[in-house]
């Protein structure tokens, strides 16, 4: 068991046929994922590496291959378009990779998503990953080991260098996903908890935030009330200065709303396990489940 | 992105919410010019200074004055300095620009504001009857005074939201009537242009009860401005730090902080987390700088220059996580964009992910004098140790 993704998942390609979406087209196949379809309107007919089948549509792709999952690559001004027309096809999974979406764009597609089956992840992320069985995203493969731990994370690189340390001490993943660092993102650390808190597989969960908006402090509310699971927690961002951008477009400490330390403080008194510096996240693990 | 008063006016004077007559100047003889015009039916201007920092007017970058005389004056002392307010910092921000406005007879002062809540994903409007202190202030003094509704962006705001906002204020019949109108205005510029702050305080009532913007902020969502073309050409370079300029045109995700270790890491978090561990170790980190996840020989190469123009650095601290690019890669990479440049301070690198031995080799075996470092903590050691050995403290 594993959550949102498994080695049943059938997954199509949006902007297959782009520079990222083939090289990463190809990573994945090679961490063993099954693409089953690549979506690039005007390229339908076509046959990616010889291989995977291209459509025009997603909903060709789908009638044509059975593919239940979407991964998405295509330019920023398309890419609110993309979720929705992969909505619009009763998918379970969409995982948004492409980054800079206008806010208000992303507002429309949640509000979209709202009356649909459809799960979204990202957008401005590196994806989902249930190691051993299934790779829907950027995240090199081979940093991973499967296991017990959930990861969620904002995050792209800090989520590797978290995984890593996780790995290095034996202690394995049950599923890793970064919701992505934008202000507006579909599923968010709340709905990642829920779900882990289901799965069976998953025994402990590492959620790792940074400055900028609420998102952290609700999720840790969920942990007081209904979390069964221990919960280790990494805010990125101490020395961050208010008011400024730091990378991410959710990044932004506004009006005293947001701060790394007021973080912190909500989660220890909801009983998280807050590792202090970015190089103890896996001590911080290995201490809640060994 | 933000941009200025005068051009913030500009915008909702477009959408139709009633400013001050009032022209922008950037010399003198333009001030004395508008001055004339519109002081001519005996009303006193006001000289504001166009900054993007608030606070201006604690700062001195406001005044009133009564003929083009007292305007040329009180022009030529603020145009052409910098202007040192409680949000710029102690150097202050050069002011190239000043607005001329007709001075406003003030009967109330009001404020109104717009920005995206992102919990709920719905457009907060929020007005209140105490304008002309920061919001900030009047929500922990006062917060019964604040008054919100919330706006679902998609079907956008309805008459009815922007009348329950001005009954709020205790207006007169005919005022309640305009604010509405300037309500619904603000909606529409604030919507329609993409932006993600629109601020008017204080929104005035004057003596003869019309309703008028006296200040305006307006922030922007970068990620639209692809698509806003008239927004990103109200872009002031002078206003940003020219380091972070230069980053943002080789494509580098750069801002200067004021402590003395430089760090260069791939990744927004990373950076984050790597700025942090550099306070832990007991040192001030120089900047956030993102090199991408990919870390590839030309954004190394150009994120180190841009790190070693700031003076305080006194050393570097080089934290890439190997991922889909190998570590092997990314320290031939290092040392490649590294080799070409005169070094002059220390460099601390850790490589961490797939093939980090092999990266180390690299490293170790350049005559470029890298220390490598194995852990994170012990990087963000060696590199305030460094720092502070050669004596370049952050200032």
């Amino acid at each position: 068991m594993s959550i949102l993704v498994s080695s049943e998942t059938k997954v199509i390609v949006q902007g297959i046929t782009g520079g990222e979406g083939s090289f990463h087209t190809r990573q994945m196949l090679e961490y063993g994922t099954r693409v089953v379809a690549g979506v690039t309107p005007g390229k339908g007919g076509e046959s990616f590496d010889g291989k995977i089948p291209v459509f025009n549509t997603v909903a060709e792709a789908v009638e044509e291959t059975g593919g239940d999952s979407s991964v998405i690559f295509v330019p920023a001004a398309f890419a609110a378009d993309a979720i929705m027309e992969a909505a619009d096809s009763d998918l379970d999974l969409v995982v948004c990779i492409t980054e800079g979406i206008p806010t208000i764009d992303m507002v429309r597609v949640v509000r979209d998503l709202e009356a649909r089956k459809t799960t979204l992840v990202g957008p401005n992320c590196p994806g989902v990953i249930t190691p051993g069985a299934c790779k829907i995203g950027i995240m090199p493969g081979f940093i991973h080991t499967p296991g017990c731990v959930g990861v969620v994370s904002r995050s792209g690189t800090l989520t590797y260098e978290a995984v890593w340390q996780l790995t290095e001490r034996g202690i394995g993943q049950s599923t890793c996903l970064g919701i992505g660092g934008d202000p507006v993102v579909g599923t968010t650390h709340l709905d990642a908890l829920r779900l882990f808190n289901q799965d069976p597989e998953t025994e402990a969960v590492l959620m790792i935030g940074e400055i900028g908006g609420t998102a952290e402090e609700t999720a840790a509310e969920f942990v007081k009330e209904q979390m069964d699971k221990p919960v280790v927690a990494f805010i990125a961002g101490r020395t961050a200065p208010p008011g400024r951008r730091m990378g991410h477009a959710g990044a932004i400490i506004s009006g005293g709303v947001g701060t790394a330390q007021s973080k912190i403080e909500v989660l220890r008194d909801c009983g998280v396990t807050v590792a202090e510096s970015p190089a103890e996240i896996g001590q911080a693990v290995a201490s809640v489940i060994l | 992105m933000k941009i200025h008063e005068y051009q913030a006016k500009k915008i909702l004077s477009d959408f139709g919410v009633p400013v001050p007559e009032g022209m922008v100047c950037s010399t003198v003889e333009e001030v004395v010019e508008a001055a004339s015009k519109l002081t001519s039916g005996g009303t006193p201007v006001v000289v504001k200074a166009q900054i993007q920092a608030g606070g201006r007017g604690k700062g001195g970058g406001i005044k009133l004055v009564k003929s083009p005389e007292e305007a040329a004056e009180a022009a030529s002392r603020i145009l052409g300095s910098p202007l040192v307010t409680p949000q710029t910092g102690p150097a202050g921000q050069m002011v190239s620009k000043v607005l001329v406005e007709q001075a406003a007879d003030i009967a109330r002062e009001l404020y109104a504001g717009l920005l995206l809540d992102r919990a709920s994903t719905m457009d907060v409007f929020m007005v209140s009857t105490e304008g002309g202190m920061e919001i900030e202030q009047v929500a922990a003094e006062f917060p019964e005074k604040i008054h919100k509704v919330y706006i679902d962006p998609i079907s956008g705001i309805k008459p009815f939201q922007a009348r329950q906002l001005a009954y709020k204020l205790n207006l007169g019949p005919e005022t309640t009537k305009e604010a509405t109108r300037v309500f619904l205005s603000l909606y529409q510029a604030y919507h329609r242009r993409d932006a993600s702050l629109a601020e008017i305080n204080p929104l005035i009532v004057t003596g003869d009860n019309r309703v008028i913007a006296l200040d305006a902020k307006m922030n922007f969502d970068d990620n639209a401005l692809f698509r806003q073309k008239e927004i990103a050409a109200m872009r002031d370079p002078s206003e940003e730090d020219p380091l972070e300029r230069e980053a943002n045109e080789f494509g580098l995700n750069y801002i200067k902080l004021d402590g003395n270790v430089g760090c260069m890491v791939n990744g927004a978090g990373l950076a984050m987390a790597t700025m942090d561990i550099i306070k832990q170790a007991g040192g001030e980190p120089a900047n956030f700088l993102d090199v991408g996840g990919g870390a590839n020989v030309e954004s190394i190469g150009n994120g180190f220059r841009i790190i070693c123009k700031d003076s305080n650095v006194g050393a570097v601290l080089i934290n890439i996580f190997g991922g889909i690019v190998r570590c092997d890669r990314v320290a031939q990479g290092v040392v490649e964009a590294l080799e070409s440049l005169e070094i002059e301070i220390p460099v601390v690198v850790r490589l961490q992910g797939t093939n980090a031995e092999e990266g180390k080799k690299i490293i170790e075996q350049t005559e470029l004098g890298f220390e490598w470092a194995d852990t994170f903590k012990e990087a963000a050691e060696k590199a305030v140790a460094a720092a502070a050995s050669r004596g370049r403290g952050g200032r």
